[in-house]
């Protein structure tokens, strides 16, 4: 294998990313391991490594007695390429191991656009795809991570789901596991046994009835498999494990970095943001655990950057004391500190500055919508003047670039609202030339519209998305509305965000063309350079499914919905109410000034939200 | 300048020269030395290394200069504990010499043949070394150039090493013009390519100065 493997690296690009050995990974011996798991991420290295949530797991899963977690990432083409040609099985970073001689097979999944990944993964593991043609108990696969909020599309492939967070769930699984392989039980005594546990969710313990006209009306679960499976969460996130001590990559990364999670869940309830429901409720960590963690875990990367990673970052209660003090040692250490998901409002513009002592980071705003009546009617609570001060603080500050992300597509949305983002651009060109501190380098406006895709657990699960063809209309419509060279306006791809709301919202009859995509070819569809919709449209074609049953088609409001075996705390009749809001352009306000009892503090029999 | 001295074996090959100093700007900080950062917008800390290694290639002997903040003692040891499998300080200089009397490179070759190595292939390999010029195209800024790679081609000894492979030790040009040894491999497959070998491992071992004294 070894030999095999030395002599594929030279031929393909950045062999580092194939060799594990980096500084903080684990290796056990094998006499000492009861149980190993083979954590894969559904992304190159790079996408991987930079992932906070599997670094949790893996540090987590290491901890424990007997057992011995080792990465996985999908290769990147040329290496798949080479594999194949050599038949080397897909392995396993810290042993080489071949990924099919563990005994769990676990997964975790951040993108729908990484499903194909998966079931690939699974194919260059020389592993059976279909979970039925799996019978032992030996290399049982299993999933996490956000998209297990709709897991239908995969139930197929994968032996079972976690929903939530895994920190108490993942331990409770492999302590299970352990006995099931000890007392040599049966895969599907071990699935009944799993069921059980909070948050785990058998989908071949429930039977999807569909009618002829091809909506799914009902749900059958097995006798004793439980009727709904809740979202598991932490209750105190200064108690939950949290490694300072992860692998440090030996080749660039995407984040690489120190990430720092300041709080889970979000206050502000933008109604298109399936992380600011799924993720509730609110659970800051300490700001002296923070500070803590922040210095143990710089000092045993040795990186030189941080960031503070959140949903909204300036939404934590302690943000400034910890900012304050964080600066002083990032000064002092040469570090970088840098804070994404700022507010444009009026703390976080001294903020800013402050950390201009440390570093220049770039201007982002996401006001996602170009009227204000569209961004109330998607609660995205900011206005066009906290915009437009913001930016002149900056502009006269010396800062020159703005980046800014807008959604075309939003439900209610109208001409009107796609020309109001050319109108409040043109109002940032303005003020950059009253505001601008250094008029020499001119202004740079990188301008971004995505597509809105509608998700699962969301005010807008319901809705329908807009054609590809009208979403390139209204892209044109902006496009011709912009007459400034200052902007630089990019626009994500529609066949892309077209499959993204099929396989968000699909259901399991979606397994056979994921399946058959693959076969074709699909694989690392998150990638320009490898996405292909030809493809996808084939698998639709042969398998006989109107990817636009799933995508522009309004869900009924009594309508059985693929996920709803699935309960993430925030309650749909709440979910209906806010997008009965959205169709009134009325804002919620934010769980800090109001709450508005979405559910998520029933988790759990009853945890603090800490809006 | 201090500088040291350091080997890159096993996967740490395949760790390549620009993400090798981002991995020795991290061990510095994990060992808690701080070292002396770039003015300017963004700092940052300055290493540098002689002789960029191709990606692939093994070492036991790179040299890495360095500079600290403050006067703090540097052992191998500290360093090699902060550092990933594979790459390990061997040896602290305290003044290194100026790079430019680094002049040469003896490096180690080993090519694997599965179907075997016999005493004609060695004879054919011998020839090709030692004929009258072997041109090589060199892809540059400036286009393609040819360069005939035999003048910087010191000292070649070659030798079976068991059934299936050939050692091949080499003393090259180190700088201006310099050989990357990889080329006399390149220089089979395209004039003799039915000695091609099935896999290659090249290995520096030892830098020298123009008059044959080791340099550090």
């Amino acid at each position: 294998m070894n030999e095999k493997l030395q002599r594929i690296l030279p031929k393909v690009q950045k062999p580092a990313r194939y060799v594990g050995g980096e500084y903080g990974q684990i290796v056990k011996e094998k006499e000492d391991v009861r149980l190993r798991v083979a954590f894969c991420f559904p992304d190159t290295y790079e996408i991987g490594m930079s992932n906070v949530g599997m670094r949790i797991l893996y540090g987590l899963m290491n901890e424990m007695d007997g057992v011995w977690c080792e990465r996985v990432f999908a290769p990147w083409g040329d290496m798949e390429e080479e594999l194949v040609k050599a038949e080397l099985p897909l392995y396993a970073l810290e042993s080489g191991a071949p990924v099919r001689d563990f005994d769990m097979v676990a997964f975790t999944i951040g993108y729908e656009m990484s499903y194909t990944n998966i079931l690939n993964m699974l194919r260059l593991a020389q592993i059976p795809l279909y979970a039925k043609e799996r019978p032992g108990l030996h290399g049982i696969v299993f999933a996490g991570g956000i998209c297990t909020v709709n897991p239908e599309p995969l139930a197929d492939f994968i032996d079972f789901f976690c929903v939530g967070e895994g920190e108490e769930m993942a331990p409770e699984i492999l302590s299970l596991y352990d006995r099931a392989k000890q007392e040599d039980w049966t895969k599907e005594a071990f699935l009944r046994e799993v069921s059980k546990i909070g948050g785990v969710y058998v989908p071949s313990l429930y039977e999807h009835q569909y009618s002829e006209d091809g909506k799914l009306t009902a749900i059958v679960p097995d006798a004793d498999a439980p009727k709904t499976v809740t979202k598991r969460i932490i209750k105190d996130l200064d108690k939950a494990y949290y490694p300072t001590d992860t692998i440090v990559p030996s080749t660039e990364i995407v984040h690489d970095r120190t990430n720092l999670e300041v709080f889970r869940g979000c206050i502000r309830g933008c109604r298109f943001c399936q992380a600011g429901f799924c993720y509730r409720p609110v659970r800051p960590r300490n700001a002296d655990t923070l500070y803590r963690q922040a210095v143990e875990s710089l000092e045993n990367s040795g990186n030189h950057e941080i960031t503070l990673a959140s949903l909204s970052t300036s939404d934590y209660k302690q943000l400034e004391p910890l900012a304050d003090k964080l600066i002083d040692y990032c000064e002092e250490k040469k570090i970088n500190l840098s804070l994404p998901s700022l507010r444009a409002d009026n703390f976080s513009r001294e903020l800013m500055l402050k950390v201009q002592r440390v570093r220049k980071s770039g201007l982002t705003f996401a006001p996602e919508a170009g009227t204000q009546r569209l961004r109330d009617a998607i609660n995205k609570n900011v206005t066009e003047d906290e915009i437009l001060t913001t930016c002149a603080t900056a502009f006269s500050g010396g800062w020159n670039n703005v980046k800014l992300y807008f959604m075309l597509g939003l439900p209610t949305e109208t001409d009107e609202d796609v020309i109001g983002i050319a109108e409040l651009v043109w109002k940032i060109i303005k003020t950059w030339k009253e505001h601008a501190a250094n008029k020499k380098r001119g202004l740079s406006i990188n301008l971004a519209t995505a597509f809105f895709v509608p998700k699962p657990f969301t005010p807008f699960q319901w809705e329908a998305q807009i054609t590809p063809e009208e979403y390139m209309r209204r892209v044109h419509l902006l496009q011709n509305e912009l007459h400034s060279k200052a902007v630089d306006y990019r626009y994500h791809g529609s066949d892309l965000s077209y499959l993204e709301a099929v396989l968000a919202r699909g259901d399991r009859r979606l397994g056979r063309v994921l399946a058959r995509a693959v076969e074709l070819g699909a694989r690392l569809d998150g990638w320009d350079e490898y996405f292909n919709n030809d493809i996808w449209m084939q698998a639709f074609a042969d398998c006989g499914i109107d990817p636009a049953f799933y995508a522009q088609r309004a869900y009924g409001r009594d309508e059985v919905l693929p996920w709803q075996t699935i309960d993430v705390g925030v309650k749909q009749e709440f979910l209906w109410q806010e997008r009965e809001q959205a169709y009134r352009s009325a804002v919620t306000p934010d769980c800090r000034r109001k709450c508005s009892a979405c559910g998520a503090n029933c988790l759990e029999g009853g945890v603090k939200c800490d809006a | 300048m201090p500088r040291l001295l350091f080997e890159k074996t096993g996967d740490s090959v395949w760790i390549s020269h620009l993400d090798t100093m981002r991995v020795f700007q991290r061990a510095f900080r994990r060992a808690g030395l701080m070292l002396k950062h770039s003015q300017g917008f963004t700092p940052r800390a300055i290493v540098s290394i002689a002789l960029p290694l191709s990606v692939g290639v093994h070492s036991r002997c790179e040299l890495l200069d360095y500079e600290l903040e403050n006067d703090a003692a540097l052992t191998p040891e500290i360093l090699n504990d902060a550092l990933p499998v594979g790459i390990r300080v061997r040896e602290i200089i305290e003044n290194g010499r100026k790079i430019k009397e680094l002049t040469h490179l003896r490096a180690s070759l080993e090519l694997t043949y599965d179907r075997g190595v016999t005493d004609s292939l060695l004879q054919e390999l011998d020839a090709l070394y030692h004929g009258e010029s072997l041109i090589l195209k060199k892809h540059s800024r400036k286009g393609e150039t040819e360069t005939d790679i035999l003048p910087m081609l010191c000292d070649l000894q070659m030798e079976k090493a068991g059934e299936n492979a050939l050692r091949m030790q080499v003393l090259v040009c180190a700088q201006n013009p310099s050989l990357n040894p990889q080329l006399l491999v390149n220089a089979i497959e395209l004039y003799a390519p039915h000695l091609a070998p099935d896999a290659v491992s090249i290995r520096r071992e030892e830098l020298f100065d123009a008059e044959g004294n080791v340099f550090r």
